[in-house]
């Protein structure tokens, strides 16, 4: 297998933005914690790419902070999700541009 | 590994577990009816053996009905994407002594990685048939699986604890020589393997959608859950699915608590590996059987509760039995086999006895029976 | 180029399926699309021997967090779309404008620097028990803070989706509340 390390960071640059154009475009509040999720998927991609490269993969920094990374972001997504839930059950909607007031 | 022995592996694996398919649906309908104190299906072949045929034949002509206002492609590729990762499943398990298709260093992750997967399918199934049922059938299944993972999962860190590895070949390796001279030192025949194997089973049936948590698609139930919609080949394919699914943890918990391919007593490690291993995985299909026949079923919420209130607090207790068992091992006074043994049940039946008081609302009252007069 | 064409093939299917992620219009497509590509992902991963972190990608992501996305599309009716909505914010243009500067900012440094167009020379493992020593001996502190904030999301994700019952003072058992939203889900 001879991809250079540059492939697998362009991939994760794509995969980055496409993530970002859909939290900032779609309406739907799920729908941009799925865009939130494809970042940190594309970061975690960087940080094994540049593991897999980089010198002293020894010391598997780079697959630590993507164990880490995986774990922090499932307890994220799961709290984001629990709080979309309780938003609805107020506001009996979900499209982020209707939940724009601080009311109690 | 040359491509040829991937191939044949891959051709073996296939063979022998679909012939398995077919010979446990039979097995288990005439063993439910022998328990049940009738005969099982008998008209086909001699004693029902050739019943797996006439079902075959009848699942691939009956009519392939999809409904109108079902999502198409997803009620298309819902049996495809349950049954593809199954198949995945055998490839780490060790059948005999070096017979395993991979070796990965995180076998058993990779196993638990891959069962996971597969209950998306079962989402896409009831979602895509635009039916009340199905749907409620399917949220039902999903919750009752990611439920039972924790235990499933949590019921084998102590095997993984005292092997050392999470690749299956060594958790084997590690169960290969005997005690006394003749016995093997299989995981169940310690106090944390006995409770992690009673507690791996459990959480196995539930994994596998059998009774006595088959309540996603139990027939008196929901119609047939997130299956309603399904006839013919497609139907044919979730059964398959199912049951393959069903092999492959038995094959798990035989690899993990009964000494994977290792026969039972050293007098007899002169028969073929491959032959203990489905020795065993026979018997525990078996046990999966015996249990489906006997219990009933539990309802959702008392499904939930058992998972949540009770395996995982075992499962986690068998983790200090485990670690209690291991670091007694140095004790060489008289009787420090008994002791131990007594230490560990101790740690591991209390909080069984405390647990299950609570769940069932302290002990039961006296039953007042009234009859009529 | 053909020994390229198992990270080609993953890498395609990844990005077209974020892509439908998202910008399909039906949410449940958009969840299944990025459960594919956390799949590819891992995938990838495993093409970059990294075996133990793909295998944990497909157990929390695509066997985990999909679930989660999934479930929490049910219970918030987003699968009954009106058909004349649009599904994207007016600001289409701009939108897409600022991820390109984004996707720039990010490609270009790429594209400039020599060093990381080389093909690769040594062939590192990670191998379980590897991790497992580091993860005991310099990484400790951050694997018991891991568990303590997988504790509180659990304990908080519960709190905050669970029914508040009105007429009760005291507080409730821990919910069975998943249970009850499944059985009114329908």
């Amino acid at each position: 297998m001879n991809i250079p390390l540059a492939h697998y960071l362009i991939l994760s640059a794509l995969l980055f933005s496409v993530g970002f154009a859909g939290a900032i475009l779609r309406r739907n509040a799920v729908v941009v914690l799925i865009g939130m999720e494809l970042m940190l998927n594309a970061a975690n991609l960087n940080f094994i790419a540049f593991w897999r490269f980089g010198p002293h993969p020894e010391a598997l920094t780079g697959v630590m902070f993507v164990i880490f990374s995986i774990a922090i972001a499932a307890a994220e997504a799961a709290v984001g999700l629990a709080l979309v839930i309780a938003i609805y059950r107020h506001r009996h909607t979900v499209q982020v541009e209707q939940i724009d007031a601080l009311r109690g | 590994m040359s491509p040829l022995v991937a191939v044949l592996y891959i051709v073996g694996i296939m063979a022998v577990f679909g012939s398995a398919f077919a010979l446990t649906t039979i097995a288990e309908r005439k063993t439910l009816g022998r328990m049940q104190n009738r005969f099982g299906p008998n008209r086909v072949g001699p004693f029902g053996i050739l019943q797996p045929m006439a079902d075959a034949v009848k699942m691939l002509t009956k009519e392939d009905i999809v409904p109108s206002s079902a999502d198409k492609l997803l009620h298309f590729i819902a049996p495809l994407v349950l049954t593809t990762p199954v198949w995945l499943n055998f490839a780490v398990l060790p059948f005999g002594d070096h017979v395993v298709a991979a070796r990965f260093d995180a076998g058993l992750l990779f196993f638990f990685a891959i069962s996971a997967a597969s209950e998306l399918a079962v989402f896409m199934a009831g979602w895509s048939s635009q039916n009340k049922y199905s749907l409620l059938g399917a949220m039902r299944a999903i919750a009752q699986m990611i439920s039972y993972e924790v235990p499933l999962v949590l019921s084998t860190v102590t095997v993984v604890m005292m092997a050392g590895s999470l690749s299956l070949t060594d958790i084997v390796d590690a169960q290969s020589s005997y005690a006394f001279g003749w016995l093997a030192r299989w995981n169940l025949f310690t106090p944390w393997g006995l409770a992690g194997f009673g507690l791996f089973l459990i959480a196995a049936t539930a994994e596998s959608n059998r009774s006595p948590f088959d309540l996603p698609e139990g027939e008196s139930e929901i119609i047939a859950g997130y299956l309603t919609e399904y006839s013919g080949f497609k139907y044919a394919l979730f059964f398959l699915g199912e049951y393959l699914g069903l092999f492959a943890v038995t094959g798990l918990g035989v690899t993990l608590f009964l000494g994977g391919w290792h026969a039972p007593v050293k007098a007899l490690a002169w028969a073929p590996s491959i032959f203990w291993f489905a020795a065993k995985f026979a018997a525990l299909i078996f046990v999966f059987i015996w249990a489906r026949a006997t219990l009933p079923r539990l309802r959702l919420d008392q499904l939930l509760a058992f998972a949540w209130r009770f395996l995982v607090p075992l499962t986690l207790i068998n983790i200090a039995a485990a670690a209690a068992w291991h670091y007694s091992a140095w004790w060489g006074f008289q009787g420090a086999m008994a002791t131990r043994w007594v230490l560990c049940a101790a740690i591991i039946g209390f909080p069984y006895v405390w647990l299950g008081r609570s769940l069932r609302g302290g002990s039961p009252a006296l039953r007042k029976y009234t009859y009529a007069e | 180029m053909l020994s390229n064409l198992p990270f080609l093939s993953c890498a395609v299917l990844t990005l077209l399926a974020a892509i439908a992620a998202m910008t399909l219009r039906n949410l449940v497509h958009c969840a299944l699309c990025a459960a594919a590509s956390f799949a590819g992902l891992a995938a990838i991963y495993l093409q970059l021997n990294a075996e133990f972190v793909g295998f944990a990608q497909i157990l929390v992501y695509v066997g985990a967090v999909a679930i989660l996305i999934v479930f929490t599309i049910l219970l918030t009716h987003g699968s009954d779309v009106k058909a004349g909505e649009p599904v994207r914010s007016s600001s289409l243009w701009t939108g897409l404008g600022v991820a390109a500067v984004v996707l720039s900012a990010l490609v270009a440094p790429i594209t400039r620097s020599a060093s990381l167009w080389l093909l690769p020379s040594a062939n590192p493992q990670a191998p379980v028990a590897a991790i497992g020593r580091v993860l005991m001996t310099q990484y400790v502190l951050p694997l018991e803070t891991i568990g303590l904030l997988l504790t509180a999301a659990l304990l908080g994700g519960v709190v905050i989706a669970m029914r508040e019952k009105p007429a009760r003072k005291t507080p409730t058992k821990p919910s069975r509340a998943p249970s009850r939203e499944l059985s009114h889900a329908a």
